[in-house]
């Protein structure tokens, strides 16, 4: 069974809903995270703001840190190495890597900052 | 005429307080909207029970607190120990700085270790509302669970902040209670707070001394007057909700005697208060005490407040020409175009109607006024009835939450499964999400400045100060955020910043505890980046014609005061007499 690991940049909370913006990504990863965690797959994601140790003793993060700086995050690890960067892993993604089913919506991807309140493009 | 003085008919009703008629609990709690005297009062009992011989220790826990003007000494959030007062210890927790403190704390150790981009992320992250509103209460609940503390002194005195701060802070210790023990997937704002899990027993010990009546008294500040009376009311009953039922009512400032025309229209007006008190009230135990021609400044001050009063007979007015009038205010707002126009000032000071003369003006004037209250205003609505270029809003703060909640559950929605959007839910019941909601209803109006002018009239000033402050920690965290941020957000603090749009005009009364105040409050203004040229003095007493010797005494005071803020806003100052209905109408005249 493969051990993924994700490194999240600080937030004030997994969902993203407490910053000035709803983000959908954050919400499908809480998601996503959830159901592979009742597959028993090992996942463990490390916040910055609430365990910074981590992103210290792990040293492939403590170097792709040093070297690119906190734009860089968040980074996914799979078995200790590097998967993506910069990103959250799509369903697709997490699916070849983790061999088993995500199901999850994939937000469809809207027209940017535009949307209004009402969500109509 | 026989001038029959209201403190005597209130006496027949409400005894007179003393220290000596209530039952002293160990902790006892001051709340109020601000101005009442809340301080002077804690202050009062503090001093009083420590020359007694008690071990006090007072402590404040307002972000706005004046603690350190009453007792003329630099206070901090240990306790400092008072010259002359041998037994009394006074803290004055300051949250924005415990929660700069905190973030140290957390930073601190990975200097050096982590790059400087990522430590600036954290320290960004750490910056948000929740992160003030942890550290307060953290603090606050310290201090009431500590047994150190308990048996080091017979009674700790907290001076709390106004009253929508104060409720806040106390309905978190439930809120979060449950909020842990429910939290399935131990990801929330509180995770931040490294070790919160520990502290839950800390926190529920605060519930519990708060509520039990042995432990904890509440003594609700208010004035004679209606709208602090109506705040006194709905902090009675919220708390009482929360289980904090050992309440105490006292009404400050109650006017002793009447002799002429201007000291028997301030008695009507308490007499008339007091008569049509509200419902929630009638049932506390309830004592009056004095008006006092004197600010309550300096231990002899906070010593005599509850016991005498003295004053000379002087007779000193300002004649209403030695500052500006407000007509002159509203030809400065309308000539420079400004599009933003903010009143700001503690509760009480009158900013709501302040605001409405301003919007009112503006649109006689010609201009397209929106006008924003976020008090309930439902008089507001009256008076703007039927005039023309002018709408008015309501920012309901519960309504917003709601309305927030509604927004990203519906969002949520859209990719998640039913069963995964209880795990938002739970995130939505943070305490940082009020602030978020609250904040984007103001970007929501702010923005509409693009085509009318926006009249708003802020909430008392610790929120403000919060909303304030969350704008700018906002506005730098979205140039880098992935979400849909409104554009109204992206837009409001460089409007907020230009002087040429926005114009805050701070409203104070003529007294040393919102003059103070409002000096604060004009410089976290300037640290925001925020200008502020105008100051309105509302209520002025040494404007009126009164003989009554009293209301001299106060009115001479009231100078000293004018002439500071004159001094601070460059002569800006638009001084505005004490009137009975200090209506739309009656300001301008």
């Amino acid at each position: 069974m493969k051990k993924m690991e994700i490194f999240d940049p600080a937030m004030c909370c997994s969902t993203g809903v407490c910053g000035p913006s709803i983000d959908s990504e954050l919400l499908r990863m809480a998601t996503v995270i959830n159901s592979l965690k009742e597959k028993d797959i090992f996942i463990k994601r490390h916040g910055l703001s609430g365990e910074p140790q981590d992103f210290v003793d792990n040293k492939v993060i403590n170097d792709i840190l040093q070297k690119e700086g906190a734009d860089v995050l968040p980074v996914t690890l799979i078995d200790g190495e590097i998967a993506k960067t910069k990103e959250y892993p799509t369903n697709k993604e997490l699916s070849a890597w983790l061999g088993v089913e995500v199901e999850t919506k994939q937000p469809e991807k809207t027209g940017g900052c535009c949307c209004d309140s009402d969500g109509c493009c | 005429m026989i001038l029959m003085g209201v403190a005597d008919m209130i006496n027949l009703i409400y005894e007179p307080f003393a220290l000596d008629k209530i039952n002293l609990t160990k902790y006892l709690f001051f709340t109020g909207k601000g101005g009442v005297g809340k301080t002077s009062t804690a202050c009062a009992v503090a001093v009083n029970l420590a020359d007694q011989g008690k071990k006090v220790l007072l402590v404040s826990t307002d972000p706005a607190s004046n603690l350190q003007d009453v007792f003329h000494t630099e206070l901090d959030g240990k306790g400092v120990a008072i010259d002359g007062v041998p037994e009394l210890l006074v803290a004055n927790l300051n949250p924005e700085e415990a929660a700069r403190a905190y973030r140290e704390s957390v930073i601190g150790p990975y200097r050096g270790k982590l790059p400087e981009s990522v430590l600036i992320n954290m320290e960004e992250q750490l910056s948000g509302s929740c992160t003030v509103e942890i550290a307060a209460f953290d603090q606050f609940s310290h201090f009431i669970t500590d047994k150190a503390a308990a048996s080091q002194y017979d009674h700790i005195i907290f001076d709390t902040a106004p009253t929508g701060h104060t409720l806040r802070m106390l309905q978190l210790p439930s809120a979060w209670s449950d909020f842990i023990s429910e939290s399935t997937h131990g990801a929330s704002c509180l995770g931040q707070l490294a070790g919160l899990e520990e502290k839950k027993g800390m926190y529920k010990d605060a519930v519990s001394n708060l509520s039990d009546s042995t432990k904890t008294t509440l003594l609700l500040v208010s004035r004679p007057e209606k709208t602090p009376l109506l705040e006194a009311e709905r902090s009675s009953i919220e708390l009482r909700e929360l289980g904090i039922c050992n309440q105490l009512l006292l009404i400050n400032g109650v006017l002793g005697e009447a002799s002429d025309d201007v000291s028997q229209k301030i008695l009507n007006k308490q007499r008339a208060a007091m008569e049509n008190i509200p419902h929630g009230l009638k049932q506390l135990r309830t004592f009056s005490l004095p008006l006092r021609s004197y600010n309550i400044l300096g231990l002899d001050k906070i010593r005599a407040f509850f016991q005498s009063d003295a004053y000379e007979k002087i007779a000193s007015k300002i004649k209403a020409e030695e500052y500006l009038s407000i007509d002159t205010l509203i030809e400065d707002l309308h000539r420079t175009g400004k599009k933003v126009i903010f009143t700001m000032g503690k509760g009480g000071v009158g900013k709501t109607a302040m605001a409405a003369v301003l919007a009112l003006a503006l649109a006689e004037k010609g201009a397209k006024v929106h006008l924003t209250s976020t008090d309930p205003a439902d008089h507001l609505r009256y008076i703007i009835a039927g005039k023309e270029n002018i709408t008015l809003s309501h920012i309901d703060e519960a309504q917003e939450l709601q309305n927030y909640q509604d927004e990203v559950l519906r969002k949520a929605r859209e990719t998640m499964t039913d069963e995964d959007i209880a795990y938002i839910e739970e995130d939505l019941r943070s305490p940082c999400t009020q602030e978020i909601a609250i904040f984007r209803a103001f970007a929501e109006i702010v923005d509409k400045a693009e085509n009318e002018v926006v009249v708003i009239d802020t909430a008392p000033t610790g929120h403000t100060l919060l909303l304030l402050d969350s704008t700018q920690s906002y506005h730098r965290e979205v140039q880098r955020t992935k979400g849909e941020t409104p554009i109204s957000v992206q837009r409001l603090l460089p409007r907020l910043r230009d002087a040429q749009q926005t114009e805050v005009i701070i409203v104070t009364l003529p007294e040393a505890t919102p003059v103070f105040e409002a000096a604060r409050l004009r410089d976290d203004l300037l640290r925001a980046g925020i200008q502020n040229k105008w100051w309105v003095v509302n209520q002025c007493l040494s404007m009126t014609k009164t003989e009554n010797p009293m209301l001299m005494a106060r009115a001479n005071t009231e100078k000293q005061w004018l002439e500071k803020v004159s001094e601070i806003s460059s002569g800006n100052l638009v001084a505005i007499p004490w009137l009975q209905e200090a209506s739309i109408e009656n300001i301008r005249k």
